[in-house]
């Protein structure tokens, strides 16, 4: 073990509340693969999701980043119990959901609601507005006061679209339009958790924002906890308290947005935050460090020993190829902030002095830049 | 943008979007009510002449088909009578004395307006009327079964999927490679003999029983593969989804999310499988195994057709071009009906 690391310490929320509302340890999906003839036998399994530890308090937004195909999304079908999970454990509010049945999860479900990431294929073609917003009221019973199509037109209001587009079929509408429609439909049980699974990575920008702050209105104004599943970092930054860095179906590094995204330790969020593009107002701003991986994310079906960045890290060492690095508190670093490596990187995203370039490729061929024009370079 | 006033005056202005407030206040007289995908395709249908026409060709069938009891009471001749030989009916000869019909194009007179059968001399009119009767209905019947069954067994193999899905599609693949026209007629004579016993004589109503239960057995694949297909990429869709989070019961899904969605397809393929069931009814009526004398069926019209082909091809005529005319207006239907409800595929 190296030397800079205090107690394990509990992930928690920070600042905004104390309470914790949901709970996930150890979270596990591995999706079997069978293969052989003429019997079919499982041959292996994609470990999208292995071992994920995570909490989201009471009125708080968690932002979920990764790049694609790290278990983000499958996090969080796991989390509404849209997928079994393998192993692991889901608490929501003191009670354990991993595997309760649709009637044992009867009470729990309109407290946990999912806003979907395509808003042409989650709303059905062939209902109207009224009726999609409507149906989760009628699935759970609830009455609210002044009947369901009142409640239906006051969420139509409150999520920015006309209250008399009640009776309008979805392809009347557009992407914005039909992510609010979404978010109208996921506030219609007045939720306590939304699992928001990147609800604006198919809308084009101008409206993403529109979307987002909506979300965050709907956050701040009607204290809903957010697990917020994004790939977009300056977007999760702008909603999410804290923040959770997933890859390869682990969490390599949770803290609060500050922590995140000012001191990060795990190498990986280092090059993911450098991956941001950004563009420099004057030439006195600060510069920031320059990290370019190289290849693709490991097969989930084999992922890499010990730490599964050793791959693709510049610090891998043996140690990282024979011991999984536990997630815990480093020294110096801030209550709930965990990181998962045994050779973290410095706190600090400022330039370092020589840019870590892990392709060869682009290496040689900035080296061979450099080379020839050795004065342009300051 | 919104104007100052409106601003002001737009009460709880929680719309993040003024411009869409603004713009439908302005119409506001106006109820907003959408056009379900529903509406959307009646509306391209109307637009379609071929299939107006055609549509109007069916129902006129149907009509006839329905009224057959009054359109011979109009004609005063019936489908069982024997006009030529029948002694009450002696003084309006109608066959010659070798069997034929007596006058222009196969007897065509003011009181048998499609002519007389050769040899008996029953009135081809009725016989078409009480015929077209016989197979429309009898088709419609096997139809909505066919439709029906292959609906559940394709939901549920679609919606269930894996293990529940395999043996639904190993079951249908075994009915599937029965040799459909073989197994009709070779089938019938057994299905018949197993409730009946061949000393005495089938009664009419269990050779449509019999027919119904054969042709139900061996059609109802196409159906439940194309609504299983559609399920299994409804069931990934992500409302699907949604509503499993709110809750809903599969049943719900099935019912309000799913099925839906299916009705298309179901009826494009109503419009084929209706034509084409009434072809393989006449098919077995002309094989000899549907119905047999003196039941008026188009089928077995074709049957005694074919027979008295050489001495009399008038006989065929009418039922021939109303069948053609039919099934040609049927299928030209189901063309329109599959452009109405997706205008990209096609063409």
């Amino acid at each position: 073990m190296s030397d800079n690391l205090t107690l394990p310490a509990q992930q928690g929320p920070t600042g905004t509340s104390t309470e914790t509302l949901l709970a996930v340890e150890g979270l596990t999906k591995h999706f079997p693969i069978y293969g052989g003839f003429p019997i079919k036998r499982k041959v292996g399994a994609v470990q999208a999701v292995d071992g994920v530890d995570l909490t989201v308090g009471v009125g708080e937004s968690v932002g979920l980043v990764g790049e694609s195909g790290c278990g983000k999304s499958t996090t969080g079908r796991l989390i509404t119990r849209l997928l079994e999970p393998t192993a692991g454990k889901i608490t929501y509010a003191g009670q354990d959901i991993t595997h309760a049945s649709r009637r044992q999860l009867a009470p729990v479900r309109s407290e946990i609601q999912m806003i979907f990431q395509d808003p042409y294929s989650s709303l059905n073609p062939r209902q109207t507005v009224g009726t999609i917003i409507k149906s989760p009221m009628e699935v759970n019973g609830i009455e609210p006061e002044g009947g369901r199509e009142k409640k239906v037109r006051e969420l139509l209001e409150l999520v920015g679209l006309n209250p008399e587009h009640y009776n309008r079929f979805p392809h009347e509408f557009s992407g914005g339009q039909r992510q609010r429609i979404g978010v109208a439909r996921a506030l219609a049980l007045s939720p306590k958790l939304i699992v928001a699974d990147e609800p604006v990575s198919a809308l084009d920008v101008s409206i993403q924002a529109q979307v987002v702050n909506l979300l965050q209105k709907v956050q701040e104004e009607l204290g809903i906890a957010f697990l917020f599943i994004a790939h977009d970092l300056a977007i999760v930054r702008h909603f999410s308290q804290r923040v959770a860095v997933m890859y390869l179906g682990k969490v390599v590094e949770v803290g609060d947005r500050e922590s995140i995204y000012n001191r990060p330790r795990h190498p990986y969020t280092h090059a993911l935050l450098s991956a941001v593009p950004e563009v420099a107002v004057d030439d006195e701003g600060e510069q920031r460090e320059r990290i370019r991986l190289a290849g693709d994310v490991p097969s989930p079906i084999a992922p890499p020993s010990g730490c599964r960045f050793r791959t693709r890290c510049w610090k891998a060492q043996d140690k990282c190829a024979s011991e999984e690095p536990p997630l815990i508190q480093l020294s110096g670093n801030r209550g709930g902030h965990l990181t998962a490596c045994h050779f973290p990187e410095e706190p600090t995203t400022e330039a370092r002095d020589e840019d870590v370039v892990m392709d060869p490729a682009l290496k040689a061929l900035e080296d061979s830049a450099a080379d020839e024009a050795p004065v342009t370079k300051d | 943008m919104t104007s100052p006033t409106k601003a002001e005056g737009s009460g709880p202005s929680v719309a993040l979007d003024p411009e869409l407030a603004s713009t439908t206040e302005a119409d506001k007289p106006k109820k907003l009510e959408g056009r379900s995908p529903g509406q959307l395709m009646w509306q391209r249908f109307k637009r379609d002449r071929t299939g107006m026409l055609c549509a109007g060709v069916v129902i006129f069938y149907f009509v006839i088909a329905l009224s057959a009891p009054l359109l011979t009471a109009l004609s005063g001749t019936n489908p069982y009578t024997l006009y030529g030989q029948d002694p009450t009916y002696a003084d309006s000869p109608v066959l010659d004395d070798f069997g034929l019909p007596l006058g222009w194009f196969g007897g065509v007179s003011g009181d048998h307006w499609f002519g007389v059968e050769p040899q008996y001399g029953r009135d081809l009119f009725a016989m078409l009327m009480y015929g077209m009767r016989t197979s429309l209905f009898m088709a419609l019947g096997v139809t909505v079964l066919l439709m029906l069954t292959g609906i559940t067994i394709g939901l549920v193999g679609g919606y269930f999927g894996g293990r529940t899905d395999y043996w639904i599609g190993r079951v249908t693949d075994f009915f599937l490679a029965f040799p459909q026209q073989l197994f009709f007629i070779a089938f019938m004579p057994v299905v018949t003999a197993f409730f009946v016993d061949p000393q005495e004589e089938t009664p009419t109503y269990f050779r449509a029983v019999a027919i119904l239960i054969v042709l139900w057995l061996l059609g109802w694949m196409g159906m439940a593969r194309l609504v299983r297909s559609t399920v299994l990429s409804l069931r990934e869709r992500e409302f699907v989804e949604a509503a499993k989070v709110s809750g809903a019961s599969p049943w719900r899904i099935v019912r309000k999310e799913i099925l839906p969605n299916v009705v298309s397809p179901i009826l494009v393929q109503f419009t084929y499988q209706l034509p084409s069931t009434i072809l393989t009814i006449a098919f077995l009526s002309f094989a000899g195994v549907g119905f047999v004398e003196p039941t008026p069926d188009w089928g077995r019209l074709f049957a005694s057709g074919a027979k008295y082909a050489e001495q009399d091809p008038a006989f065929m005529f009418f039922p021939g071009v109303a069948m053609v005319i039919f099934i040609l207006c049927f299928n030209l239907l189901g063309d329109s009906v599959r452009d109405a409800f997706d205008p990209k595929s096609g063409r």
